[in-house]
């Protein structure tokens, strides 16, 4: 018997016995009281004729007076069981069917029915803690690439939608606090297949305290977290979190690369945007006097990438008297006078950072209703209002949920990824423009898939096994098309990672070693293609010397010169 | 004092002792073993099994076997009974009667053991 079963009989314990009682009481009266047979003579019940009669007449099925008529007495005896097991009768199923629609024993079978599901997970999959805006982008990322995911998620009615969303693969939620190390444990978190943990709620307090006890129930598996404040980074990076996003001060960074270096920057959010992104030129942020609209998060981290440049800033906040060393204006930016008085006739630009959406347009529309020329960068808090933000078209836009659900998706999907934009932004522009060019003449103007491939057993276990024999094989055979292999894929190799040394833009001629980690960017389709040449013996050998390995021992002898294979060598 | 525990108590104790005054006696001889005394057992049990749902610790599981032992004891019991030829019960089958309650009797005894056993180590 299961615990549920038992949960729910608890709750049916009162009606049951009230219903054995009458039961018993009506059986005794049945038997004690005397009526007549057939021949007029005093008859008794049987019990068990008292047990048959009682069990007909409390259901309402009524046979009758069986085996004889009776008696004025047992009649009365008779009546009063009537009325007494009707209502036991209609207690308990009063009972059993509100149980139905309880909501602590609903919530213990679909409790249980995910734990069983979780469970039966044999694929790897992630642990997204928190549903909101960046988890739903992030579930449907994964989703897109076929990786399971467990929800785990504080509001019921949105762990409830889940399963109303369209997914191809079923979602799996569990409406809980992730706080708890017991709903991270139901969540899967003690599997072998559990690949990371996402803590994404809105509750910095909440992820650090999953970060937390991710780091001590299991030290192996990573956590993604999502950090509001640079204290919270801190307080997470102390005890070793793998990677800790802070939308704010990630967009400062980054903020601070586009007033420096503008090429690496347009690089850097190319490669980084969802694949299929429209590449689009980027006006640079120019330097001069800058306006900054509400001074709390994100201002502040806005107001450091400037201060880094030195360049004058002008903040706008309604609390304003609080921050000495700052050139502070009095008032909301949604009105004219204190964007005047904040100097926006002469500013070059100005930063919208209220967490109010509707706040944050308004200050641009009037900003630049007051000066045209103006430099926009938004902050948009919900992803519900992008048509908004697209009507207006700000030159540089700041989503907090887009910008964790992309980073947290690099770093999912391709590990490689994240030291390579680092070793990027500190590259020159030259190089920078260099590879973009490369990238745009490759692959085109639509942001690229990036993937990385690690030469081992597991991965590309044909390269593999080559490499370990002793083989050679270069870089450039790794994107070579494996139906032509003069022909090239439309891919691009961008780190090569050997040991603790790294290689950026490995030329085609690079000789690769088992154990190597190549970062690529390229078309989703070639990525698929390049599978065959990592995987397929046969393909592998044709790509690598050009030969063709026909099929088996007859096809050789039936041609035995022709080495280039004129059909489509896919892999089964 | 608690309510609960106090019903909880008196019904699996007044299962046992019903059961064992039931079984109380000559087992050979219909007289000493009375149908009503059965009866008034058999309902108890069932309460008493009625009032063990539910309670998900270990010793609850097992409170909750023995009295599901009584139980089919019983009806078994019961069911001799009933498919025994009319008029007085022969020897036989109150025999067998009583020996399936003792059966049920030895369950009920475990209950109430491990009910005490539950109220000792309970230090309070």
């Amino acid at each position: 018997m299961n615990s549920t079963l038992l949960l729910t009989l608890r709750r049916l314990r009162a009606p049951i016995i009230l219903l054995i009682s009458i039961f018993a009481i009506g059986m005794v009266g049945l038997v004690l009281i005397p009526g007549v047979d057939a021949d007029g003579r005093p008859w008794h019940m049987s019990i068990f004729q008292a047990f048959y009669f009682t069990s007909y007449t409390a259901s309402t099925i009524g046979f009758g007076e069986i085996p004889y008529p009776f008696s004025d007495r047992q009649r009365l005896w008779v009546t009063a069981i009537i009325y007494a097991s009707v209502i036991g009768w209609a207690y308990l199923l009063a009972n059993i069917l509100s149980l139905g629609r309880d909501q602590a024993v609903r919530k213990a079978f679909a409790d249980r029915r995910f734990r069983r599901s979780v469970e039966a997970l044999v694929e790897p999959f992630f642990l997204i803690c928190g549903f909101g805006e960046t988890g739903r982008l992030i579930a449907r990322a994964l989703d897109k690439r076929g990786r399971r995911f467990v929800v785990v998620e504080i509001d019921e009615t949105r762990a409830q939608q889940i399963d109303l969303m369209e997914f191809r693969q079923v979602p799996l939620a569990l409406a809980g606090d992730a706080r708890l190390p017991a709903s991270l444990e139901a969540a899967g978190l003690r599997k072998d297949q559990c690949r990371g943990v996402l803590a994404l709620t809105n509750d910095d307090h909440a992820n650090l305290a999953v970060a937390m006890t991710v780091r001590l129930l299991e030290p192996n598996v990573p956590v993604l977290a999502r950090a509001m404040t640079r204290d919270t980074a801190a307080n997470m990076a102390s005890f070793g979190t793998d990677h800790i996003i802070n939308p704010f001060a990630h967009f400062g960074e980054r903020l601070a690369l586009a007033i420096s270096a503008p090429a690496n920057y347009r690089l850097l959010t190319w490669l980084e945007a969802l694949p299929g992104t429209q590449l689009e030129p980027i006006a640079t942020p120019p330097r001069g006097a800058w306006v900054v609209c509400g001074y709390g998060r994100f201002g502040r981290e806005v107001v450091r990438a400037f201060h880094e440049h030195r360049l004058e800033v002008t903040v706008i906040d309604p609390t304003a008297s609080v921050y000495p060393d700052l050139k502070v204006v009095r008032g909301t930016g949604t009105e004219a006078e204190p964007l005047a008085a904040a100097g926006i006739h002469s500013a070059v630009g100005i930063v919208a950072g209220t967490d109010d959406d509707v706040n944050n347009l308004s200050i641009v529309v009037t900003a630049r209703e007051l000066n045209p020329t103006l430099y926009t960068i938004v902050r948009q808090n919900l992803q519900a209002n992008q048509p908004l933000f697209d009507a207006f078209d700000a030159d540089m836009t700041m989503v907090s949920s887009q910008l964790i659900a992309s980073e947290c998706l690099a770093v999912v999907r391709t590990p490689l990824l994240q030291p390579f934009l680092e070793f990027a932004r500190h590259k020159d522009a030259d190089w920078a423009d260099a590879l973009l060019e490369r990238l745009l003449i490759a692959l085109g103007d639509l942001s690229p898939a990036v993937w990385s491939v690690t030469l081992n057993i597991s991965e590309a276990p044909a390269m593999y096994r080559l490499l370990m024999h002793g083989g050679h094989a270069k870089v450039g055979d790794l994107v070579r098309n494996p139906a032509r292999r003069d022909e090239q894929l439309e891919i691009v190799p961008l780190y090569l990672q050997r040991g603790e040394g790294a290689f950026d833009l490995p030329a085609d001629d690079f000789e690769l070693q088992p154990g190597d980690q190549v970062l690529f960017a390229g078309r989703g389709s070639a990525r698929d293609r390049q599978q065959a040449l990592l995987r397929n013996e046969k393909v592998r050998d044709y790509v690598v010397t050009g030969h063709d390995p026909s099929t088996g021992w007859l096809w050789r002898r039936l041609r035995p010169r022709r080495s280039i294979p004129q059909r489509d060598a896919r892999v089964p | 004092m608690n309510l609960e525990k106090v019903i909880f108590g008196f019904f699996i104790v007044l299962a046992a002792t019903l059961n064992f005054g039931f079984v109380y006696g000559d087992p050979t001889d219909p007289n000493q073993h009375h149908l009503w005394e059965f009866f008034v057992a058999f309902v108890v049990n069932v309460i008493a099994t009625a009032l063990k749902f539910g309670d998900r610790t270990q010793i609850g599981a097992i409170h909750l076997a023995t009295s599901l032992v009584a139980v089919l004891q019983l009806a078994a019991a019961a069911l001799v009974w009933f498919f025994a030829p009319p008029g007085p019960l022969s020897e036989g089958t109150i025999v067998s009667i009583v020996s399936l309650s003792a059966g049920a009797a030895l369950a009920n005894l475990v209950s109430v053991v491990i009910l005490i056993a539950e109220t000792i180590t309970l230090r309070r």
